[in-house]
């Protein structure tokens, strides 16, 4: 049975991990993802969790130890964030290649410099490229939700790939919520063994992580990114089955009051919440407001997210990252977005905003000057690229 | 001589092109990397071994008589047994294909 409990997020996730009778946990601690790995670590320690608790020297370390043990056929976790991601991102894209069910957490948080442990998607972004399937959670039942999901994600026959899940640091990470808690039985019945397809064995030998000559490379690429782009299926089937047996439905694109509206606010994240706020208040005023969140961001659900948004004549898209562009060229989030829209032939306005950069607060009021912007807006009105919120001249 | 591997359609890799096939690099040809090529001149070779021995890639064998002869599908033209080789019964040729 399920229970309702009230417990900072990074216990739950920590928790979750858990209750998937993981294997193997190789990590190093960072602000904010530190509860994750600690409360993990206490697990293990206090004989909860029938685990290996690698205690690293390195995020480096920690993602070399999370392959081997997953190419030795363990169930394995690691979490980290920014500046801890950035140094493990080299053995990140290897683990994705090598097609190794390994899960991550990430409590996103801004990339230096300046130094700070405050919350953006600069991580996340940092990642995308990588070959690693991203979720992002909105709230703390989410994160609970989809770290479980994540392991049979990862794990199905057909996908074989790392995921991540990102929840936003502190603004996530750190609070206390009420979370339905499912019990291990529970989780068991829907996350079956893992059953590696090849693995390390002395007994039968094989070699992971070969030279790839200019003849193999092309293909083994093309095999990778088959992989990902198969694995959209099958992570709705599993979202699927998840809502049959939590009764907590999830889609790859999330709506609210999108519909009718007339402008539509495209969010990841938590801030998707503050949106809906923001949303509700302009509803009140007449505005027809509604937002849509990006849940899976690799692989794109393109079809998905196009139909959700094809009917709005306005675009807000929140870009949480500085990818230095120079300003030619639009966010992260935007310029899928974009490319999207060019291949349909489908020309909404579009305002592209960067908010809350390095733990910025982003305010209901915020949301509203953004939807008036771009609704009032002729061409060039709103910057053609990007424009950063709340920054101070 | 062993097939040339390499070359297949993307749908017949392994998962993560892991290799379930222990020794099958020596299947690659890697003798289309040579410039070089080392050739003997049995006239002067004494039959020592040096170039069986310092050769990094094990492009030597025996053959009946004794001599040691170059398997081209492998060597790299390095040139370390023309180097080694006592009496200089081994030089390098430019490849001209």
């Amino acid at each position: 049975m399920s229970k309702r409990v009230g417990v900072e997020v990074s216990i739950a996730a920590a928790d979750a991990v858990g209750l998937c009778d993981v294997d193997v946990v190789a990590a190093y601690p960072i602000t904010p993802q530190t509860h994750i790995v600690e409360h993990l670590s206490e697990l293990v320690a206090e004989g909860h969790l029938d685990a290996e608790f690698v205690p690293v020297e390195s995020e480096h370390s920690a993602m070399s130890a999370c392959i081997g043990s997953s190419a030795a056929g363990a169930r394995t976790f690691t979490s980290t964030c920014s500046q801890g991601y950035a140094l493990m991102s080299e053995l990140c894209y290897i683990a994705s290649s090598l097609r190794l069910p390994i899960v991550m957490a990430v409590a996103n948080r801004a990339l230096s410099a300046p130094i700070s442990i405050w919350n953006d998607h600069a991580d996340l972004m940092y990642a995308r490229d990588s070959g690693w399937i991203q979720v992002i959670g909105e709230n703390g039942q989410e994160i609970v939700d989809l770290t479980i999901a994540a392991f049979r994600i990862a794990e199905d026959p057909k996908v074989l790939l790392p995921v991540q899940v990102n929840l936003d640091g502190f603004t996530l990470s750190h609070m206390i919520e009420p979370i339905m808690m499912p019990d291990k039985k529970e989780v068991k019945k829907f996350l079956p063994p893992y059953k590696p397809q090849l693995r390390l064995d002395p007994a039968n030998p094989v070699t992971l992580g070969p030279v790839g000559m200019p003849d193999v490379y092309t293909e083994a690429r093309k095999a990778q990114d088959e992989a990902l782009k198969s694995s959209k299926a099958e992570i709705v089937k599993v979202f699927n089955e998840f809502g049959k047996q939590f009764g907590r439905k999830y889609n790859l694109i999330e709506t609210y009051k999108s519909e009718d509206a007339e402008t539509i606010i495209v969010t990841m994240g938590s801030i998707s919440q503050t949106a809906m706020t923001a949303v509700d208040a302009m509803r009140d005023k007449g505005k027809k407001v509604g937002v849509v969140r990006i849940r899976v961001f690799r692989p794109f659900p393109a079809d998905e997210f196009f139909a959700a948004i094809k009917g709005a004549k306005n675009l807000v898209i929140l870009d949480r990252v500085t990818s230095f562009t120079g300003g030619y060229i639009s966010g992260p989030v935007c310029l899928e977005i974009k490319s999207i829209l060019y291949d349909r032939k489908h020309y909404p306005k579009i305002g592209n905003f960067l908010a809350g950069l390095g733990g910025r607060d982003v305010t209901d009021q915020n949301f509203v000057e953004m939807v008036d912007k771009v609704a009032a807006s002729k061409d060039g009105g709103v910057p053609l690229a990007y424009e950063f919120i709340n920054v101070r001249e | 001589m062993a097939k040339e591997t390499g070359i297949m359609s993307w749908k017949s890799l392994n998962l993560g092109i892991a290799i379930t096939k222990p020794g099958c690099a020596a299947d690659l040809k890697t003798g289309d990397w040579r410039s070089m090529r080392p050739e003997t001149d049995r006239k002067k070779c004494t039959k020592c071994g040096q170039c069986y021995i310092f050769c990094p890639d094990m492009v030597y064998s025996k053959d009946a008589e004794g001599y040691y002869v170059q398997n081209y599908y492998y060597c790299k033209g390095c040139g370390i047994c023309a180097k080694e080789c006592p009496v200089d019964a081994i030089t390098m040729h430019q490849e001209v294909e």
